[in-house]
């Protein structure tokens, strides 16, 4: 019988293995979607899934984003569009965190919501719609609020955390947290058409220094609550800050703060 | 002394966009943030020429100070 890898190798075309090939090759050796998609990039080919990412992704980087390990802290509207992206990039597992299920507030912006999925847990949304998109990622679903107590489990192997809290205080939590564990993070905020985010390595205070005259409460999400873009839009740069990071790209968001304003369609570039 | 006053989001309604105004030697930030009634616990970024800054930091003449509301939602 033919081996695992050159079955892979023959059934690319060109450098691409496609989905079925991926899919038979599953059945035939008896392995994990991860497994094949593991040794498919070890073998300097790719996932024809992953064929538009190359201009901007090597395989190489590919391989590295596959053997990466995010977690997503808040699953609501930053969190369910950094989720859906990291899985479509092709990080390999991701471990998604949020104590809510879904509500009908949520319906305008959070893209892993919907009317079928109301009452329901948002990391389960997670799960279910990752494994439909890109089976060969892990999700790891916890429905737990993120606090310093649970940190270092829920954080246990993670490269890189993505802040998609909705309160200061947890946010807060999770930025010592990782200092304390040693993981860089990619903070984001927003309310209304505004939002923030930027990029913090262990030992820096970058969140600490956003929030030095935060004493209670929320910020402006309270009066303006969220549309639908501003998650979207900020969710998207902090995806690109972490493909940077994750793949050794330097020139992110380190010791800068990006500040949006949609509604005057600025940028402000803040350094720390 | 010169002060150039950038105000973002919320912090406009009722204010202003930007105005340079005037302020005696020594202002500091806070200075500015209580002339303007805004509540200290509202403030998000704080930035003087571009760097995010503390309250007590004293301006200089032409400086831009920029203030942003805080925004901690998801």
């Amino acid at each position: 019988m033919e081996g695992f890898d050159e079955f892979l190798a023959s059934g690319a075309v060109g450098d691409l293995v496609p989905w079925g090939v991926q899919r038979s090759a599953m059945e035939r050796f008896s392995r994990s979607c991860a497994e094949v998609e593991e040794r498919i990039l070890s073998l300097d080919l790719l996932p024809a899934r992953y064929q538009r990412n190359r201009q901007t992704i090597s395989t190489a980087g590919q391989l590295r984003l596959f053997r990466s390990r995010v977690a997503v802290i808040g699953c609501g509207g930053l969190g369910g569009y950094v989720v859906e992206q990291l899985a479509r990039l092709g990080v390999g597992t991701l471990v998604a965190v949020d104590p809510d299920v879904f509500e009908e507030h949520n319906l305008n912006r959070q893209i892993l919501s919907s009317i079928a999925e109301l009452g329901k847990s948002k990391v389960a949304a997670a799960l279910a719609r990752i494994g439909s998109i890109n089976p060969a990622v892990t999700v790891t679903p916890h429905q737990v609020a993120f606090t310093e107590s649970n940190a270092s489990e829920l954080l246990e192997g993670v490269g890189l955390v993505v802040d998609a809290l909705d309160n200061i205080p947890s946010r807060l939590a999770l930025s010592d947290a990782c200092t304390r564990l040693g993981i860089p993070l990619v903070h984001g905020a927003i309310g209304g058409w505004y939002g923030h985010l930027t990029t913090q390595f262990p030992g820096e205070e970058a969140v600490r220094s956003i929030y030095r005259n935060w004493s209670s409460g929320k910020g402006v999400e309270q009066q303006l609550g969220n549309p639908s873009f501003t998650p979207a839009v900020v969710a998207s740069l902090q995806v690109a800050e972490a493909c940077k990071l994750l793949i050794g790209e330097e020139r992110h968001l380190r010791g800068r703060i990006l500040s949006l304003d949609l509604h005057a369609m600025e940028f402000h570039e803040t350094g720390l | 002394m010169k002060i150039t006053v950038k105000l973002f989001a919320t912090f406009q309604k009722g204010r202003f966009v930007m105005q340079t105004r005037e302020y005696p030697p020594g202002t500091v930030v806070d200075d500015i943030i209580a002339e303007l009634s805004i509540p200290r616990e509202s403030l998000g970024i704080v930035m003087v020429n571009h760097r995010h800054v503390e309250l007590e930091r004293e301006l200089a003449d032409g400086d831009t100070l920029a203030i942003f509301p805080l925004v901690g939602g998801g």
